[in-house]
């Protein structure tokens, strides 16, 4: 009993605290992401394609406390960087019926160094928006014989990190003109549509309320360059879409499959208005 | 709950003019953005409505809204405007109509309609991410919303 009253008093301290530091400063924090020396770009001026609906994209690491924060500064305390490592021991796997790991076909993971800064993007063969994930399985599939991984499987989101963490720091550059056009436009008409019973778009949350609280979340722009993110409520590792998933169903809306058309579509549109921020590799989220 | 829950079965097992003092969803009739009657046909219970207003599962006003008042209610958001002196604003039938369908009053709004069963996008089954079929329940009863604007009507300065 006794302690509870204590708890509930701090807590409804912290909660003062919180209502005030909130109310004052619902701005993103004006910091620096250094992580060995070398700085990350996490703002850069808004992406011209938006005409002004973001005068500056910033990374959701603004939006996240001093702990959260500095966790990502620090490749020890990042727990992300646990799967980069195991990501590793699976690029070197031999896997399928051909014999084969990824090392097999594109020797180190430094072959990727780049690819996650450009995608999503049109696969010229296909004509399909490929991300990560989808390469990933398409290399499984058709070349070595195994099986795709399961979307929300350990081993894609291993992969997506150790892929990612190859072009950490290199600028998001998603294309979004020729065979990729179709798809933005897409993607823009899904981002500003209002689903579900709440009616809420992403827009509705990311572009006219980020530096607002919705109750104790600070609404970030929802931008993707810092995925694969380890969120610490999960701990664990989650996609660009997966994310996605858990914010439209937040709308109380049917939500859209992971991989499918609509979804592929909305990757490739969210990423470009990302476009001129660094790849963080594995981020921090709460 | 569970009172709404006897509260309905109660209304059902009494007569016909009972149940018509409830005005469903879709007869509701707003003069501009107001709405002139109780929607459950019986007052609202203030306490019951600091209850909608301050639960994840019911209203969630204050994902969106602080006021002085509900600042025991923990980490308010800032989406929405501070509610102190709502009471001194508007009507209690402007605030029902706020409360059962804000796009009419403030056209466009983020805010939420709480008496509303058609007309989504892609609707869901609450918060399953599953498909819902219309007409949707509306997210907060008749009484709950009679509640809530009970509690507002507190929000004098
Ligand atoms: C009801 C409000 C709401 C809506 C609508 C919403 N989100 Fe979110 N979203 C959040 C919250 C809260 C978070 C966690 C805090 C943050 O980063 O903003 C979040 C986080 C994200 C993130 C992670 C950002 C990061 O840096 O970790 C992405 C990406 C995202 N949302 C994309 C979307 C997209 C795309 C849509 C539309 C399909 C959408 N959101 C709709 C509330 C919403
Ligand atoms: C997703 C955000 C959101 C939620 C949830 C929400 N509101 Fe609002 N509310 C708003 C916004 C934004 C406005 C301002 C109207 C506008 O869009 O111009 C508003 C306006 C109001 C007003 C008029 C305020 C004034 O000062 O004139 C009242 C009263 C109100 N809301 C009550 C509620 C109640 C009660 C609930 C819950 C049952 C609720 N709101 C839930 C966003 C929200």
């Amino acid at each position: 009993m006794k302690q509870r009253t204590i708890k509930t008093a701090l807590a409804a301290t912290a909660v003062l605290g919180l209502a005030f530091a909130g109310m004052a400063s619902a701005e993103p924090v004006d910091d620096t992401l250094v992580i060995d020396g070398v700085e990350i770009v996490t703002k850069a001026a808004g992406a011209a394609h938006l005409d002004g609906a973001l005068p500056e994209a910033m990374s959701g690491w603004h939006f996240r406390d001093t702990e959260t924060r500095a966790m990502q500064a620090d490749d020890f305390d990042n727990p992300g960087m646990i799967y980069v490592d195991r990501g590793l021991d699976l690029w070197n796997a031999v896997d399928g019926t051909e014999g084969k790991s990824c090392a097999s076909c594109h020797e180190g993971p430094e072959a990727m160094a780049g690819l996650r800064a450009v995608t999503p993007r049109v696969d010229e063969k296909t004509g399909k928006v490929m991300n990560i994930e989808s390469y990933v399985n398409d290399c499984r599939t058709t070349r070595m014989g195994a099986e795709a991984w399961g979307d929300k499987a350990v081993e894609l989101t291993d992969m997506l990190a150790l892929i990612s963490f190859q072009s950490r720091g290199e600028l998001m550059n998603v294309a979004i003109d020729g065979a990729a056009a179709p798809f933005y436009e897409k993607g823009k008409e899904i981002y500003y549509t209002r689903f579900g019973q709440l009616e809420l778009s992403c827009a509705s949350c990311h572009e006219d309320n980020y530096g607002n609280y919705i109750r104790s979340d600070h609404l970030s722009q929802g931008q993707t360059n810092g995925f694969p993110v380890y969120r610490l409520k999960d701990a664990k590792l989650t996609t660009p879409q997966g994310r996605f998933v858990g914010c439209v169903r937040d709308t109380r809306a049917e939500t859209f499959k992971i991989g499918s058309d609509e979804f592929n579509a909305l990757e490739l549109y969210v990423a470009s208005r990302g476009n001129g921020l660094a790849v963080e590799g594995v981020s921090v989220r709460n | 709950m569970k009172r709404q829950f006897m509260l309905g079965m109660a209304i059902s097992a009494f007569s016909a003019g009972v149940a018509m003092a409830q005005v469903a969803p879709e007869n509701v009739e707003f003069a501009d953005g107001a709405i002139a009657q109780s929607l459950s046909g019986t007052a609202g219970n203030a306490d019951d409505g600091k209850k909608v207003f301050g639960t994840a599962g019911l209203g969630n006003c204050v994902a969106c809204h602080a006021a002085v008042i509900a600042a025991d209610i923990p980490f308010p958001g800032t989406v929405g405007p501070a509610l102190d002196g709502v009471a001194d604003r508007w009507s209690e039938g402007e605030l029902r109509g706020i409360v059962a369908n804000a796009k009419i009053m403030f056209d466009g709004t983020i805010m939420p309609s709480f008496y509303k069963t058609s007309g989504y996008i892609r609707p869901g089954d609450a918060y399953t991410g599953k498909a819902g079929t219309e007409p949707l329940p509306p997210i907060l009863s008749a009484q709950q919303i009679e509640d809530v604007v009970a509690y507002l009507l507190t929000f004098k300065e």
